[in-house]
């Protein structure tokens, strides 16, 4: 089961949410962050060739502007292959645990997986950020040592950042399939 | 809990059979290694697994049934499939069941028992998981920390998560020893069962590296024992060997080899990798400082060096008609900036008004002259030493077939020697400055009346006579006026002290990663990724409702910054010692600084 809505992040781009249904032990949340945006683009290579110009007017040496279109283009594949976000998933499997994929501008995928042993809870937190009070949702682990402390935060849709109402639905799911987990877990 | 099976992708092919594998409780996974075919005796697949069993230590048993039916599906095949279950008792019982030309299996897991608490399923819903056996087997999961407790090398296979599924499949390699064309009483399918792979190249490099290796061993430990003698730790030549980094760099290369070639066998892949990684910086080592042998020696670039460090006063410039004018005149461009002529300079310059500033003449003069003398006489060595530079810089280049690292190493030494007088330059100027500014604190500790206590490792107060106060006063109007002259001295001495200690420092760090850095496992984690794990990941296949989920388990390699951290081998361990801060506060107090000391034995 398939359904598609769209929200919005917390600086008032547009998001959309993907959610698939495979089964009752398995979902998948597919965020897509808005994408590279031509004026933005246009913008930045403008002011840097505007600088090389007017850095060749001053020195009269020719190597500037091509020093100037080099580093354009690799600050453009750089930004694709390693900044920027188009998509992120997270993946859920009762019993099995938690996948969280980025997948880049470039095609680059970067995946972690959480085994169930080691999630104690998935919740909603709150955190200041620059001037605003946001909220996003996170793994908390288990610690080995201790059996009723937390050893690590794990922030999931990190560089998408959607706004509440988008999280609840995430949350809700997840702890329907945690809960699941929990009571099959405990019977024999 | 949802019970997990999981599948290799080569048996997903194979004819009906029985699943052979591990039952996990605690996670509720079946690990599914192979599939066993008819026509079997069940006697004789009892004692297989026994034998597995035995040699692994793996709890090997026989999980279920697997049905492949290419023709139309069989009643009374799968009746018989049934019936197994009472031959080989295991619970739950999984049955597995392809149809041909369908995408979508159907899987069930039986319970015999009668279930514990009444009403509930004595049948679970079963998850597909595939997973390739082969890269599973070769590869080795790195967790991202190390628990405390946790002992290496347990006897009995862990039961952590994933790493359970990983470690049944390393340990149970007698079970694929056989393939299809052996004349085996069972005929098992799996990810060998086409043929058993191996190398040419690999097996003889097996056979050849027992012999060559105790030779090279002997060799290198006769080396070792000649350089453990007695005449190596009297007074010279252990001071040498000490302080010349070239001693130390061949010391850890010796080492190195000595790792790579023992007779012993690799305990644990963290050695295998160890040994491998360090074969490889030898070699890489080797062939850049051939490179540099052959470079180095054509064109005759060891004279054009030798001409460039000496500097020959009475070389005749560009009489030379031949084609070679332009490397003449180039030369002679050097030797004008030579190292000496150029302190020279600088001195007269000291001598006058440097910066504007105003010096105190007769102290300017002294230290100027003083200083000048002994450049003098350093300019007198080299010149005797001029003739024999050329020769011994040729067969000091030969050195570099050892290596790329020794050749920089001897460079390092090579700097530190030349640069001599700068650093006797420097400590001079540092005792003076240092005695100045313990003066001038001491007789400013006067004025206030204080004085330090030794014994108590204070500062106390102290009355003094009023002559005592009188001459206390004139030195440290004395010392406060004279402090501008020794502290530009100073500070003249030290930038160059440290322009050098820099440069040594560049080499020493560039020799480092040449001796560090891991390459048989960067070249590793980029042709063959699955070798070095960080993990899994799941990617869910085409799906059906009603029918079990099926997921594709793949291999999540190691990032590249982890791989260098994790199999970095153990440098010269030459750190500096001094924090900036410590640093500053010496050179403001005017101690002696040491910053690339090699790490004493005994602990700090």
């Amino acid at each position: 089961m398939e359904e598609e809505r769209s929200f919005s992040d917390i600086c008032g781009g547009r998001l959309a949410l993907q959610r698939r249904y495979y089964s009752p032990s398995c979902r998948e949340f597919c965020l897509s962050c808005p994408r590279l945006s031509l004026r933005s683009l246009t913008a930045v290579t403008c002011t840097v060739w505007l600088a090389a110009y007017g850095l060749f007017t001053l020195c009269e040496n020719s190597m500037i502007l091509s020093a100037a279109i080099f580093i354009t283009l690799l600050g453009l594949l750089g930004y694709l292959h390693f900044v920027k976000i188009d998509q992120e998933t997270l993946l859920i499997i009762d019993s099995l645990g938690i996948q969280m994929t980025s997948s880049y501008a470039s095609g680059k995928e970067s995946t972690t997986f959480i085994e169930m042993g080691k999630v104690k809870d998935v919740v909603i937190n709150e955190a200041i950020y620059m001037q605003k009070v946001i909220y996003y949702l996170c793994i908390l682990l288990k610690d080995p040592v201790e059996p009723h402390g937390i050893s690590q935060v794990v922030p999931v849709f990190q560089s998408s950042k959607p706004r509440l109402d988008c999280l609840i639905e995430v949350y809700r799911s997840c702890q329907e399939i945690l809960a699941h987990q929990k009571t099959t877990s405990t019977s024999p | 809990m949802v019970l997990k099976a999981f599948f290799p992708t080569c048996c997903a092919s194979a004819d009906s059979g029985l699943l052979v594998g591990r039952w996990v409780p605690e996670q509720s996974s079946a690990v599914v290694l192979a599939v066993v075919h008819f026509p079997f005796i069940p006697i004789q697949v009892k004692e297989l697994l026994a034998q597995v069993q035995q040699s692994s230590q793996v709890g090997v048993a026989v999980l279920g049934t697997w049905c492949h039916c290419r023709q139309e599906p069989e009643e009374s095949l799968g009746h018989f499939l049934e019936g197994l279950g009472a031959v080989f008792p295991h619970e739950p019982w999984l049955q597995l069941c392809r149809e041909r030309g369908s995408k979508f299996w159907s899987c069930k897991a039986t319970h015999r028992q009668a279930p514990a608490t009444p009403g509930a399923a004595s049948e679970d819903q079963v998850m597909l998981i595939f997973y390739d056996q082969r890269k599973v087997l070769l590869s080795q999961l790195h967790p991202p920390a190390a628990l405390p407790d946790r002992q290496a090398g347990d006897a009995t296979a862990s039961t952590g998560g994933l790493a359970a599924v990983f470690d049944t499949v390393a340990r149970s390699e007698l079970l694929f020893h056989s393939d299809r064309f052996d004349e085996r009483p069972v005929r098992l399918s799996h990810w060998q069962s086409e043929g058993v792979e191996a190398s040419i190249l690999v097996e003889l490099a097996k056979r050849a590296s027992g012999p060559v290796c105790l030779l090279l061993a002997c060799l290198l430990s006769l080396v070792s024992a000649a350089g453990a003698c007695r005449v190596f730790k009297l007074w010279p030549l252990s001071f040498l060997g000490s302080k010349l980094s070239t001693c130390e760099q061949l010391r850890h290369r010796l080492e190195h080899l000595t790792l790579v070639f023992s007779t012993q066998k690799a305990k644990d892949p963290t050695e295998r990798m160890r040994k491998a990684n360090t074969l490889i910086s030898v070699l890489l080592d080797v062939a850049l400082g051939l490179a540099l042998l052959s470079w180095l020696h054509g064109k005759n670039r060891i004279g054009q060096l030798a001409d460039a460090l000496v500097p020959v006063a009475d070389h005749p410039p560009c009489r030379d008609p031949c084609c070679h004018q332009v490397f003449r005149c180039s030369i002679s461009l050097l030797q004008s900036q030579h190292v000496a002529e150029e302190l020279q300079h600088l001195l007269q310059w000291l001598m006058g008004a440097p910066a504007g500033l105003k010096m105190n003449r007769a102290l300017d003069q002294v230290l100027g002259r003083f200083f000048l003398y002994h450049i003098h006489l350093w300019i007198s060595y080299i010149h005797l030493m001029s003739p024999f530079i050329e020769r011994i810089l040729w067969h000091v280049g030969l050195s570099a077939c050892l290596g790329l690292t020794v050749a920089l190493s001897i460079l390092s030494d090579i700097i530190a020697l030349l640069t001599f007088h700068i650093y006797c330059f420097y400590v001079y100027g540092a005792r003076l400055y240092c005695l100045k500014v313990y003066g001038l604190s001491s007789l400013w500790r006067l004025f206030r009346g204080k004085k330090w206590n030794v014994l108590r490792q204070r500062v106390d107060s102290c009355s003094y006579d009023l002559d005592q106060l009188f001459i206390g006063t004139l030195l440290f109007t004395v010392l406060v006026f004279l402090l501008p002259t020794t502290a530009l001295y100073y500070l003249v001495f030290t930038l160059l002290r440290l322009l050098v200690v820099a440069v040594q420092g560049l080499i020493r760090l560039l020799v480092d990663l040449v001796n560090s850095l891991p390459l048989y496992s960067l070249g590793l984690r980029l042709c063959r990724p699955y070798r070095l794990a960080a993990g899994v990941k799941f990617r869910v296949l085409e799906h059906q409702a009603g029918r079990p989920l099926r997921l594709l388990m793949q291999i999540n390699p190691l990032p590249f910054s982890r791989v260098v951290d994790t199999y970095r081998l153990p440098s010269c361990g030459c750190h500096p010692k001094h924090s900036w801060g410590s640093l500053c506060r010496k050179l403001f107090f005017g101690e002696l600084i040491y910053p690339w000391r090699q790490r004493e034995d005994k602990q700090d």
